[in-house]
């Protein structure tokens, strides 16, 4: 393989990549806003470069700044993690042309998938149903308006180039949708393209999304799927693997679409496929639609290391090298159940409202057999309201569901933290509600959860 | 008529300001929008009123409780 690795990420997913750095072998070198000049991913790495103030834009997002880091430091790979830059091609594409490796898909998959709308139409050539829906070039509002009442109310509008639930509206009738289109619109400009579209909105639904590990010789695997269903603000809290009611024929089936939308754009790398699922028991195949595809490891990765034993970031790195994957498809059935939660510096009582501030004590529970810790803070680390509220995430891995979910639940309630709020505790009791214990829930459970948990 | 002092709830950094001075607003109006950790949080009125002053600008930092506008009312 090839080292130094530039790690163009912060926060727990920085601190993740350096561990299998670290373990095989290669030297790694953290980047850091003048924000994070003392934070935990910069002592995780074996160097570190300053990349410019604290504002995303000036330094995470600041594709020259990290190119600049990268050369200066002598990198010979470049690994995105989520968020920032990870799905963007101009930087996968300003990677290769300073002559480095970029720890991705090539450029052409990542503009293949970057918008929904592309998405969609990739879906399409390729057999796989996505949810109906308008993605035409006539963007007006005269015709989106029409197209929405084709489709049928309740629709949703989507920012073309949105993502973490931004530029998203749901509308329930045909008088709200001027309004809801022009708001959808103001979020989209944050993406820098107000284009929308529109699509059916399953009123219950779980999202499930399926990884797919593809190398540059043709080979194109899926390891299974992840339930990640428990959100708030279309943002996920808490994901599982396998997901509750996906027996081995429904997960050959998705594997076997994820496979070959992966195929369809050349696809490289780990990468995930998401899909919709009306939640009506019992799951149908017929029911469960495309959405997107995120070109890059996701947050809730871990889940799926868990069933599988496989480092997904050490594969992505052989991957880049030039590896072929040594696996079969049968070799990678799921072995147990594992459940990850995002520990997050906001307070569910009031809304989730965020709480940046500094960590005055942080103790998180001791990773053991079946329990891991992705932690990015500690104590005396500052959570700035520059960037995400995710201070660590939690795994449990079990035997059965019912045990990961309580092995979860327990690593919950050893969490301390002081200076800010976190979701702790409110997790811990919904990965103990009895919806969460029989499963199967949709994206609107925690929401109600919270609030029948704030009036008890 | 009174001054009141709309704070913040929240330290965060002064996404788009809605309100304008002069502007008649009713309670619940945004009055501007923050952003912190990645989520976009309203700054409502707390009561209908006149808008006084704006104390901030776009793109600058506040800190938890501190008073961005003042109202008439």
């Amino acid at each position: 393989m090839l080292g130094p690795v530039l790690i163009a990420n912060r926060g727990e997913i920085a601190c993740r990549i350096a561990a299998t750095c670290r373990r095989l072998g290669l030297r790694s070198i953290a980047v850091y806003s003048d924000a994070d000049a003392g934070a935990m991913h910069v002592a995780a790495a074996d160097a570190a470069e300053r990349i410019g103030p604290a504002p995303p834009r000036e330094s995470y997002l600041s594709i020259p700044a990290i190119i600049a880091a990268a050369l200066r430091s002598g990198a010979r790979m470049v690994h995105p993690g989520y968020g920032f830059l990870s799905e963007n091609a101009d930087f996968a594409r300003a990677c290769v042309e300073a002559g480095l490796v970029f720890i991705g898909p090539p450029e052409a998959a990542i503009r293949a998938m970057g918008g929904k709308a592309a998405a969609k139409a990739v879906a399409r050539e390729a057999g796989v149903a996505a949810v109906p829906g308008y993605d035409g070039e006539d963007g007006s509002p005269e015709r989106l308006a029409e197209e929405a009442g084709r489709i049928g109310y309740p629709v949703m509008i989507k920012a073309v180039a949105g993502g973490g639930g931004r530029g998203m509206r749901r509308v329930e009738a045909a008088p709200g949708f001027p309004a809801a289109l022009a708001a959808a619109r103001r979020e989209a400009t944050a993406f820098g393209d107000d284009r929308v579209l529109v699509e059916k909105f399953v009123a219950s639904a779980r999202h499930i999304e399926v990884q797919v590990l593809a190398d540059a010789h043709g080979t194109v695997l899926h390891l299974g799927e992840r339930d990640c269903s428990l959100q708030r603000r279309n943002q996920k809290l808490v994901e599982e693997s396998p997901g509750p009611g996906i027996d081995a024929a429904l997960r050959a089936e998705l594997g076997r679409r994820a496979v070959a939308l992966a195929r369809a754009v050349g696809y490289v790398g780990a990468g995930t496929v998401e899909f919709v699922a009306d939640a009506t028991p019992p799951l149908d195949a017929a029911r469960i639609w495309f959405i997107e595809m995120n070109t890059r490891l996701q947050v809730e990765h871990p889940v799926t290391e868990m069933v599988t034993g496989l480092d997904l970031v050490e594969w992505q790195l052989r991957v880049a090298a030039g590896e072929r994957l040594p696996f079969a498809q049968e070799d990678l059935a799921p072995q147990g159940h594992a459940v990850e939660a995002r520990l997050c510096a906001e307070d569910p009582a009031r809304n989730f409202l965020p709480s940046p501030g500094t960590i005055a004590m942080l103790r998180l529970p001791e990773p053991g057999p079946g329990l891991r810790i992705d932690a990015g803070f500690r104590t005396g680390d500052v959570l700035t309201p520059f960037y995400d509220p995710l201070i660590a995430k939690l795994i449990a891995h079990a035997p059965s569901r019912a045990e990961a979910l309580e092995r979860l639940a327990s690593a919950l309630d050893a969490v301390v933290a002081e200076g800010i709020r976190t979701n702790a505790g409110f997790l811990a009791r919904a990965l103990r509600s009895e919806a969460m214990q029989a499963g199967g829930v949709d994206t609107h459970f925690l929401e109600g959860f919270r609030l029948r948990d704030a009036a008890a | 008529m009174a001054d009141i002092a709309v704070p913040v709830e929240i330290t965060a950094s002064v996404w788009k300001i809605e309100a304008t001075p002069g502007q008649a607003v009713a309670a619940g109006d945004v009055l501007m929008i923050l952003e912190s950790m990645k989520m976009e949080i309203p700054v409502e009125s707390p009561r209908a009123g006149t808008v006084k002053s704006i104390l901030v600008a776009e793109g600058d930092q506040v800190n938890e409780g501190q008073v961005v506008l003042l109202l008439d009312a």
